[in-house]
């Protein structure tokens, strides 16, 4: 149960080793938070992600093994972290960035990124909304990216992958609408991260802590739509907005 | 955002029992009218049980009260004083049921003469989680008296409260006699309130908890009595009903702030009375100022506030001033502090709030930077000085501050599992607090 000052007690952590992830798990650390599970593949990432939140000072820190997208699993996984306590938030964090050149080259790479992004995302998503309703509250968090909101010639894949999960959490939001439970659709700009440490920034980029701060803000106020920075909300309403032609040419 | 509960308003026993024994995974939990800070009386996902329809309000010929559990004590007040009797114990809020202050074990003003109300208790009649109604009597097999004395102050975990049988005291105007006396700094308060308390049924300070430095918990102190028969107010000899005249509306900006809350309190502070002696106060003014404004948590605006209070035996006095100096120190604006002093505790009842010593509760918006880091510093003094926090206005603690603060919480778990192993009765609050 979040308490007054709003401190979540406990947390959910799909996609346990993204670094957005990590950084908001810190952000909502309080002395009030006494259990975190990271779900993520076995792997160094994930035991490093342990050790990091532990020397960090945030104990009950507990892993499940998950695969996004091994879509049958989802659901045993899911009962099983909720049968050991109530949920307070629920952060779907995971992703894959993938590589627009490659995706277009060998197009079942991007049906592998679908199957991640969107098919597995949308799959914890409506099982997670599901037994968040039956507790009666608690918070569903979904890492979209600005990069749904209009495909890009420069990697309209993963945009795609982005469109059909920031969908399925923003339609969650209104079927949540008085449940007791609610939805928070993030929409980062460029973070920089491990997985875009190959790319050159965009402007407006952010980092992984900012993320986390937004998340943070963006659940005390009961926000249904957060944009990192705040200030991409206008940007891309300009840029949806843009005649084809014009946007087309953008170098971005 | 609160939980969400599938809402019953129960008529009769009947109807309880069919909602103890349907209960689903998520429980049930029985709500009186809502007037707790926190999330006691939540249950999210599961049942919660409305007992307004359970009001009903009996005065014996001694003088006792049977009434329902959902019965108003708004409206147990009016019946008992039409017989010269009043509540034995009464918090400062009419609008609480019976339930619910068996529930919380409510204190007064007199709680340093006549304890807490469920000391005042001769019977409950109990839905367990079996579904099964019992009488529980203060003179019936030690095994009863240890349900009702864990039901008061067990936060409705041990099951629904249909009806109560409980004592009044004698009040033989509906006036009360008050001295009141402004005091320039907490440790003149505190001192006088030594002093004082014991000449004096009731007795409470108001604390203006936005003053600093050597200002620093001054307040003013009110000690009463009740008043003689004949004793009047007015003319025509009708006293005040203190009800509410004003409704709050829903505002998208708290009016009080630093700013107007320390005007508010600089204003409150002197227009008291330096000294004045034995005022004739009608007894809803004096023990329910609130009340006059409906919905007045309205006036913190959207994001809220929380109660903060503590009891700290009398060697830890020195936590009041800690407490005063730190949520000054994040300027957190209150109008409302009140301390008071605890007379011995309700031994008998394992969660029972008060223990002998002080007692401060303090009024804080949510939205203060700082705020949630010294509470939890609070907590650690509270706890050092072998105190604990009061679960009714309880939003915000940790599971371990509240077993620190409760020795016996084991004892009460273990009655409990062995009453209701499913855990039938829980409350949001029980679930963040691992009760």
């Amino acid at each position: 149960m979040t308490d007054a000052l709003d401190r979540p007690t406990s947390l959910l952590v799909l996609g346990g080793t993204s670094e957005i992830a990590l950084a908001t798990v810190r952000a909502l650390a309080s002395p009030a938070l006494r259990r975190t599970v990271l779900a993520a593949r076995p792997s160094a990432a994930r035991d490093e992600a342990v050790e990091g939140l532990t020397t960090a000072g945030i104990t009950g820190v507990e892993v499940v093994d998950f695969d996004a997208a091994v879509t049958d699993s989802h659901d045993a996984l899911l009962s099983s972290v909720f049968a050991g306590g109530d949920v307070d938030v629920v952060l779907v964090a995971f992703g894959v960035l993938g590589d627009q050149a490659e995706f277009e080259d060998d197009p079942d790479l991007a049906v592998q990124a679908a199957q991640v992004n969107y098919v597995g995302g949308m799959s914890v998503c409506l099982r997670a909304a599901r037994l968040l309703r039956d507790q009666g509250h608690g918070s569903l968090v979904v890492l979209s990216s600005v990069a749904g909101e209009r495909a890009r010639r420069s990697n309209f894949v993963y945009g795609s992958t982005k469109a059909g999960l920031d969908a399925v959490a923003s339609g969650l939001a209104d079927a949540l609408h008085g449940s007791g439970a609610g939805v928070l659709v993030v929409r980062p700009g460029f973070v920089r991260t491990g997985m875009t440490a190959h790319l050159d920034p965009a402007p407006l980029s952010v980092t992984a802590d900012d993320v986390a701060d937004a998340v943070v803000t963006g659940l005390r106020r009961g926000s249904t739509v957060v944009y990192v920075p705040a200030t991409m909300r206008v940007v891309m309403s300009g840029l949806r907005h843009l005649p084809r032609a014009v946007f087309r040419r953008l170098p971005i | 955002m609160p939980s969400r509960a599938r809402v019953v308003h129960v008529r009769d026993a009947d109807d309880v029992v069919g909602e103890v024994l349907g209960a689903g995974p998520r429980g049930v939990l029985a709500r009186g009218a809502g007037r707790t800070y926190g999330d006691a009386a939540q249950n999210g996902g599961g049942t919660v049980l409305d007992l307004a329809g359970l009001a009903s309000i009996e005065v014996c010929d001694d003088g006792d009260v049977i009434a329902g559990g959902g019965a108003l004590l708004a409206d147990v007040v009016p019946a008992v004083l039409a017989r010269g009797r009043f509540l034995p114990v009464t918090p400062g809020t009419r609008y609480v049921t019976v339930g619910g202050a068996i529930a919380a074990d409510v204190h007064g003003k007199n709680h340093h003469v006549d304890g807490s109300f469920g000391q005042h208790l001769r019977w409950i009649d109990l839905v367990t989680a079996d579904g099964s109604v019992r009488r529980l009597s203060r003179d019936g097999d030690p095994d009863d008296v240890r349900l009702l004395d864990a039901t008061a102050g067990g936060m409705g975990l041990t099951g629904v409260v249909l009806a109560a049988r409980f004592g009044t005291i004698p009040s033989p105007s509906p006036y009360v006699r008050v001295d009141t006396c402004r005091v320039d700094g907490l440790d003149d308060l505190m001192a006088r309130m030594v002093e004082d308390d014991v000449a004096h049924r009731y007795s409470v300070a108001w604390v203006d908890g936005m003053a600093k430095g050597a200002r620093l918990g001054r307040g003013v102190l009110t000690v009463a009595d009740h008043a003689e028969a004949g004793a009047s107010q007015r003319r025509d000899g009708t006293p005040s009903a203190g009800l509410p005249r004003l409704s709050m509306p829903p505002v998208p900006v708290s009016p009080l702030n630093r700013v107007s809350l320390g005007a508010f309190n600089e204003a409150y502070f002197r227009k008291a009375p330096r000294e004045k002696l034995g005022g004739i106060e009608g007894l809803a003014p004096f023990f329910y100022p609130l009340d006059v404004v409906g919905r007045w948590n309205r006036l913190y605006g959207p994001g809220g506030f929380l109660q903060y209070q503590f009891a700290v035996p009398d060697s830890g006095g020195e936590v009041v001033r800690r407490s005063l100096e730190a949520l000054a120190g994040i300027g957190a604006p209150s109008f409302l502090s009140v301390l008071k002093r605890f007379g011995p505790g309700n031994t008998a009842s394992p969660l029972s709030f008060p223990i002998e010593g002080w007692t401060l509760a303090v009024d804080v918006p949510t939205r203060v930077d700082g705020l949630a880091g010294v509470l939890d510093e609070l907590d650690g003094l509270v706890l050092e000085a072998g105190g604990r926090l009061y679960l009714a206005k309880d939003s915000r603690a940790v599971p371990a501050t509240i077993a620190a603060g409760y020795p016996r919480l084991p004892e009460f778990q273990a009655l409990v599992r062995e009453l209701d192993p499913e855990h039938v009765f829980v409350s949001d609050q029980a679930r963040r607090l691992s009760l």
